[in-house]
């Protein structure tokens, strides 16, 4: 049987037309894209015209209305045949995030409804070579002058950038504040003053663009600020509590993708005179992979479903479990698959090391597994002392 | 302007199933899906929409059962569905059917451009598509690849030959087949999928549309199936192998005890 998890029609409706794309538009472009490096433009107009760029926007601004459940689905859904292409989504849902959770009813109605038809893609701008894991130490600076702000720094690592129409950047307002001196703006590609720096050739994910973000006095008016002055941190965090879940949905379907993967070349391949799947090391090495990957699937959805039903509540620790499960999950499922595979897993010809590879990537960004321990530990002692 | 696609519900051809002892194809268990070439035409006819601005509307003719293929047609960007269904109708040869579709087009009328898939993948006639438009008395252009141009009163289409094509120009209305290679059929989008499920499909029976009923069904069909059967396989030919010479001679004797030579 597969597990049911008490879907509604609508979501499973979400996960048929993920799952088409997947097999009909994706599936036969992963190693080019893969091989060349090249933004997936044609898939993400399949995306756009089959709705699932607004999965998680309220139908008010032109999405479908099914929250992070719905990302993650979606996500998931798409990664188990790439987890390259499907990131020009999940990405773009990061840097939408922010306008979600922090923007007011005018910045909401100009730049949602071009996310949510898969018009315009968006961005996060936070990270900075010098401020990875430590946000704080950013040295990108907004000085306010007038009704204006005018932007200075370069952010890295910037998924979707120069790609994306439109990028939440988080830049110091008060440097001497600290945590408390950071604030968030919405900007737009072509903006005089906003340009694009190198783009990162990397281990995986090489659908996707990485890219800095350069500011050379960009002037751009107050109304592109995101909620008040000083909140940029807390908009952050709130975001990456939305955000972690998506990345765990990709680094859970690359892992249910390589599953399969592992689990159909097992039944095939023989050796010894048998098919190796009737080898017991095999089968408990797959029956490992299946029992952590529906783990990482339970844990997931049950996270998903907590932070829609919307308690109040911050759910930094839930997401951060849900990451670090479901990517380090990610990780020793894509190895033992290509294991599997022996030297065949090794070659580009199959495609069990490009998923490999995809999969490191989510135990690095939106925070490492070791800042995802940090933020369990430490939501777990604060949960402890007000206890008492 | 309305914008008509005419669809079929055909036995998924990728695991049609023959009774050994009947002959007939087994439904029984077999999914129905929209007729493949029928999907290029409600694309192209969503196309035309989008380029145009007109309402789509996508007819059937069938049991119950076939307004699953109109509420997919509806996923993939249809507006409206119709489904013409009455037991008078059961037994269509192309003739009735044509006749059936063609008295449902009237009755919903202002038609601008009806489209057909060139064929259904089970009866392979390709003839509705040509006996609607001459039921209707408009032109008709079968085996259409492009629409080049479009107005209220004419429009010109490419039709696909073995050899090249023929830009064609028509009157409109006018009755297009089209083949695969018009387009590439649209994944139902999510809104698509919600508007399906929420659609009223509407039902036309043969009082609705005023079908004479000793013209529908088995009392319109001149055409009777007598025997459907699985031509027997042929058996392979006689090989021969090895050097060249050999072969020859032992084909030349072959040839000559046979009577070829």
């Amino acid at each position: 049987m597969t597990m049911d998890y008490f879907l509604s029609e609508e979501e499973q409706m979400m996960i048929e037309t993920a799952r088409t794309i997947a097999q009909e538009k994706m599936k036969a472009v992963r190693e080019h894209y893969d091989e060349k490096e090249e933004f997936p433009w044609e898939i993400v107009k399949e995306f756009a015209q089959a709705d699932l760029c607004g999965v998680y926007i309220p139908e008010e601004y032109g999405g479908f209305g099914k929250g992070i459940m719905g990302l993650v689905l979606v996500v998931e859904e798409l990664c188990k045949v790439d987890g390259a292409v499907a990131l020009s989504l999940a990405a773009t849902a990061l840097g939408t995030l922010p306008i979600l959770i922090a923007g007011n009813e005018e910045q909401k109605q100009k730049y949602l409804p071009d996310i949510a038809s898969g018009k315009k893609l968006a961005a996060f701008g936070l990270t900075e070579a010098e401020a990875g894991s430590d946000a704080t130490g950013m040295r990108t600076t907004a000085v306010k002058d007038g009704d204006y702000y005018i932007l200075n720094g370069t952010k890295c690592f910037i998924t979707n950038g120069g790609d994306a129409e439109t990028y939440t950047v988080f830049a110091k307002t008060n440097p001497s504040r600290g945590a408390r001196g950071i604030s968030c703006f919405i900007l737009e590609k072509g903006m005089p003053g906003f340009d694009f720096g190198k783009k990162e050739k990397k281990m995986g994910i090489r659908a996707s663009s990485t890219r800095e973000l350069v500011f050379n006095n960009c002037k751009i008016h107050k109304d592109q600020l995101l909620g008040k002055e000083g909140h940029g941190l807390m908009i952050a965090q709130a975001t990456l509590d939305n955000s972690r879940p998506g990345v765990a949905a990709q680094a859970l379907g690359i892992a249910a993708g390589a599953l399969d993967e592992a689990v159909t070349y097992a039944r095939k391949r023989v050796q010894f005179g048998q098919t190796i799947s009737s080898f017991q090391g095999i089968q408990h090495m797959l029956a490992d992979m299946a029992t952590e990957v529906e783990a990482a699937r339970c844990l997931l959805y049950t996270v998903a479903r907590n932070i829609d039903k919307g308690t109040g509540t911050r759910t930094s620790k839930e997401s951060a479990m849900a990451k670090l499960f479901c990517s380090e999950t990610a990780m020793k499922v894509t190895t033992n698959a290509v294991q599997i595979f022996g030297g065949y897993g090794y070659c580009r010809e199959y495609p069990v090391e490009k998923m490999m590879r995809d999969a490191k990537i989510t135990t690095l960004y939106e925070g490492t597994s070791q800042i995802q321990k940090n933020e369990i530990a430490l939501n777990l002692i604060k949960e402890s002392a007000k206890a008492k | 302007m309305n914008i008509i696609v005419c669809i079929k519900q055909v036995p998924n051809t990728t695991d049609v199933q023959i009774d050994a002892e009947s002959g007939r194809l087994k439904r029984e268990g077999v999914e129905s899906i929209i007729n493949p070439f029928d999907e290029y035409a409600i694309e192209e006819g969503v196309r035309l929409k989008e380029r145009i601005g007109a309402k789509v509307i996508v007819i059937t003719m069938g049991p119950p059962q076939a307004e699953t293929a109109l509420r997919e047609a509806i996923s993939r960007g249809a507006d409206e569905a119709v489904l013409i269904s009455d037991r008078a109708f059961g037994g269509a040869d192309t003739l009735a059917t044509s006749y059936a579709l063609s008295g449902a087009i009237k009755h919903i009328g202002d038609y601008g451009v009806i489209f057909c898939g060139k064929q259904a993948t089970d009866g392979d006639t390709a003839q509705v598509g040509p006996g609607i438009a001459e039921m209707l008395n408009i032109p008709h252009v079968a085996y259409v690849r492009k629409i080049e141009d479009i107005n209220d009163k004419t429009m010109k289409v490419e039709r696909m030959m073995e050899d090249g094509y023929d830009v064609i120009e028509t009157p409109v209305p006018a009755l297009l087949t089209v083949v695969k290679e018009i387009n590439t059929p649209r994944i139902p989008s999510l809104k698509g999928k919600m508007a399906a499920k929420k659609a009223v499909i509407k039902m036309l029976d043969a009082a609705a549309i005023g079908a004479d009923t000793q013209r529908t069904g088995l009392n319109g069909s001149p055409t009777q199936v007598m025997k459907i059967f699985t031509p027997p396989q042929r058996v392979g030919g006689e090989k021969f192998t090895g050097e060249a010479p050999e072969v020859a001679a032992a084909l030349v004797k072959k040839m000559t005890e046979t009577g070829l030579i």
